[in-house]
């Protein structure tokens, strides 16, 4: 299994805007990737433009929708929907940010961004050292049950995290856990724990053997070799983790609702549902809320989906 | 807020730190042992924190939800298998169970219908349009399930037939001479249900798209020239040529699709909160554990949703092991 033929060519869209450059590119990348257009040049038929097109309209119209309701004053949102401002000229001068200001003066979502930030940055880094490290042994080391831990790691891929909840409440509150950020990291850190060591081997595995085997001559301990070869040819895979961890945990409702639950250290999924919940007179700032707590996790995954995808097609799809 | 930005930054810095003298001392400890032994234990020592880990926080659990699924509500006196007759046969229960089971065939389905179709199409398109197209697909995938149902609010919002509809669905349906309908609150054919399956549909078909993009691209072009040249139809040599190369692929996000799901809560607890028939097996969970204050009988819909995964945890174990064979 090869790398780069298992990686789609998608990434940040806008790089290649320059028509010299796009007339040049896919005679190159189908060489390089093994796609199968008809002919690597000629334009794709007209109804699979139109097709295309109409899909990703359909796939894009919703959240357009809800950036352009959360620009729009209350009596103006309750009194047609957002498509009015392509029917009325006027509609689309009425825009304004003034849901984003009472956002943040009337509610705490600023706050529940810092407590996002605060519990999404450990709960991301930290596993990913952990999990590199037994990714190594399972990779380049040989011991007794290897293979069956391996396979228990996979088995643990499929579990859900349900089974942990009352058990662990139990254990967090001897400690006086429950409600602090600590409770969140430690969940996160031993739910992703399987998926980071899974993703991080199959990545290592892909790397030539010969490497250690001659740092291993040179006197390289384990530990060295580790730190001074792997680490840093893994990092495709050890980004490509921190981003699924990182959108999946800034985007869990479930662990921060059951460990953390509504109060001062809320999270923005547990303060969005809380707008949810108070329908009616809160409209305005439920749709810009919304928005507010997108901006950060699609910013991250526009700009690093190359990696993203990297991770999810490696040991997934046969090159 | 600046003391929880601080706090944060000395929690990633601790933690990492942490992780780094751990593996440190530990390597240290290891290395004062006679070479035999030290060979021999090492490896252990690399996987220890990784595993214990995942021994606290799924397997422990796991045990315990077990012995808990036994008992009674508050665990304190075991009461046989009563947790699950009583989920059995409460006919709520049998609701959520074939609620569940229409969400795991139907999303990874669709999921894979349109990843498929999207795939295809934008393989054919200039690399611009491609990347352009495929990016606004995968997009979803970063949205938070309660933000979706933020999204989707104004799709299937309902307001009186006095007013203007502010939902997307319910005015485009006035428009065409009909009374508005409450979607969400239609549970006539499942109806809203399915719309609830649209939304996750909406996040996963991204998912679905980037893994069978890249195992069509691994088609052999020789073999698509070939029947090209044999005179077969695009039609015939997707179902006849690509569909069964990326057979594998299919099976393992249809798979990967269905777990997501079976775990997912969210949607449903925003949009609904499992009212007029849409409740499915992970938020009954919530709802016994937190509004029934029940952890025998969340324990027991663990053990049956556990149940439901068996066969596809079974599958991912014969399937890694091949591919380790194949390595």
């Amino acid at each position: 299994m090869s790398q780069s033929t298992t990686v789609p060519p998608v990434s940040n869209p806008g790089q290649t805007t320059d028509p010299g450059l796009t007339a040049i590119r896919p005679r190159k990348r189908r060489k390089d990737s093994g796609g199968h257009g008809e002919d690597a040049g000629a334009p794709a038929p007209l109804w699979v433009k139109i097709a295309i097109t109409l899909l990703c309209l359909l796939w894009i119209i919703p959240v357009f929708g809800l950036a352009i309701t959360s620009l729009r004053d209350r009596t103006d949102a309750a009194a047609a929907g957002w498509w009015s401002i392509f029917t009325g000229p006027s509609q689309l001068s009425r825009l304004t940010v003034e849901n984003y200001v009472q956002l943040f003066q009337q509610t705490d979502m600023a706050r529940a961004f810092v407590n996002s930030l605060a519990i999404t940055l450990p709960a991301t880094i930290i596993p990913i050292l952990i999990a590199a490290f037994a990714a190594y042994a399972f990779t380049f080391m040989e011991f007794p049950f290897r293979n069956f831990l391996l396979v228990f790691i996979v088995a643990l891929l499929v579990v859900p995290n349900q089974v942990a909840f009352a058990p662990i409440l139990n254990i967090y509150g001897q400690f006086s856990l429950n409600g602090q950020f600590a409770a969140a990291w430690l969940a996160h850190i031993g739910f992703g724990m399987a998926l980071a060591t899974y993703l991080i081997r199959n990545y290592m595995a892909t790397l030539p053997r010969e490497i250690i085997e001659s740092a291993k001559i040179d006197g390289a301990t384990h530990f060295q070799t580790f730190w001074k070869l792997i680490v840093p040819m893994s990092t495709p895979a050890l980004a490509s983790f921190a981003i699924f961890q990182f959108l999946w945990v800034w985007n869990d409702l479930l662990v921060a609702l059951i460990f953390i639950g509504p109060g001062e250290n809320q999270p923005l999924t547990v303060s969005l549902v809380s707008l949810l919940g108070q329908q009616g007179q809160g409209d305005q700032l439920l749709t810009a809320g919304a928005f507010f707590t997108m901006v950060l996790p699609i910013l991250v995954f526009l700009s690093l989906q190359r990696y993203f995808v990297r991770g999810l097609t490696a040991g997934s799809v046969k090159g | 807020m600046t003391i929880t930005i601080l706090n944060a930054i000395i929690a990633v810095v601790c933690g990492v730190a942490g992780a780094v003298v751990l593996f440190y001392v530990l390597n240290k400890l290891t290395e004062l042992l006679p070479s035999k032994p030290q060979e021999l234990i090492k490896p252990y020592v690399f996987i220890l924190p990784a595993f214990a880990a995942l021994g606290l926080f799924l397997v422990y659990p796991f045990f315990q939800t077990l012995v808990y699924s036994f008992a009674n509500a508050d665990s304190t006196a075991f009461i046989g298998l009563e947790n699950y007759t009583r989920l059995l046969s409460s006919p709520n229960f049998q609701t959520t169970l074939f609620n569940t089971f229409l969400w795991i065939l139907i999303v990874p389905t669709f999921s894979i219908v349109f990843g498929l179709l999207i795939a295809t199409l934008a393989d054919r398109l200039r690399p611009t349009g491609e990347k352009v197209s495929k990016t606004l697909i995968f997009l979803p995938l970063a949205i938070s399930a309660v933000g979706s149902v933020a999204i989707f609010r104004l799709i299937y919002n309902a307001v009186p037939a006095t007013q203007n509809q502010t939902g997307l669905l319910n005015a485009i349906w006035v428009a065409l001479g009909n009374e508005p309908v409450a979607f969400l609150q239609t549970p006539d054919f499942k109806l809203n249900s399915f719309l609830l399956m649209v939304i996750l549909v909406w996040t996963q078909a991204g998912f679905a798209m980037v893994l069978l993009s890249a195992a069509i691209k691994g088609v052999p072009t020789d073999t698509l020239e070939a029947a090209r040249i044999d005179g077969a139809g695009e039609g015939k040599i997707f179902f006849s040529i690509v569909i069964p190369q990326i057979r594998a692929t299919l099976i393992t996000v249809f798979i990967t699709v269905l777990i997501g799901v079976l775990k997912t809560f969210d949607v449903v607890y925003v949009a609904t909160n499992g009212g007029f028939g849409t409740n499915i097996i992970a938020l009954n969970f919530y709802q016994a554990l937190y509004v029934q204050r029940d952890a025998g009988a969340a324990a027991a819909i663990v053990v049956i949703l556990m149940l439901v995964i068996v066969p596809f945890l079974i599958y991912q174990i014969r399937q890694f092991r091949a591919e380790e064979a194949a390595r």
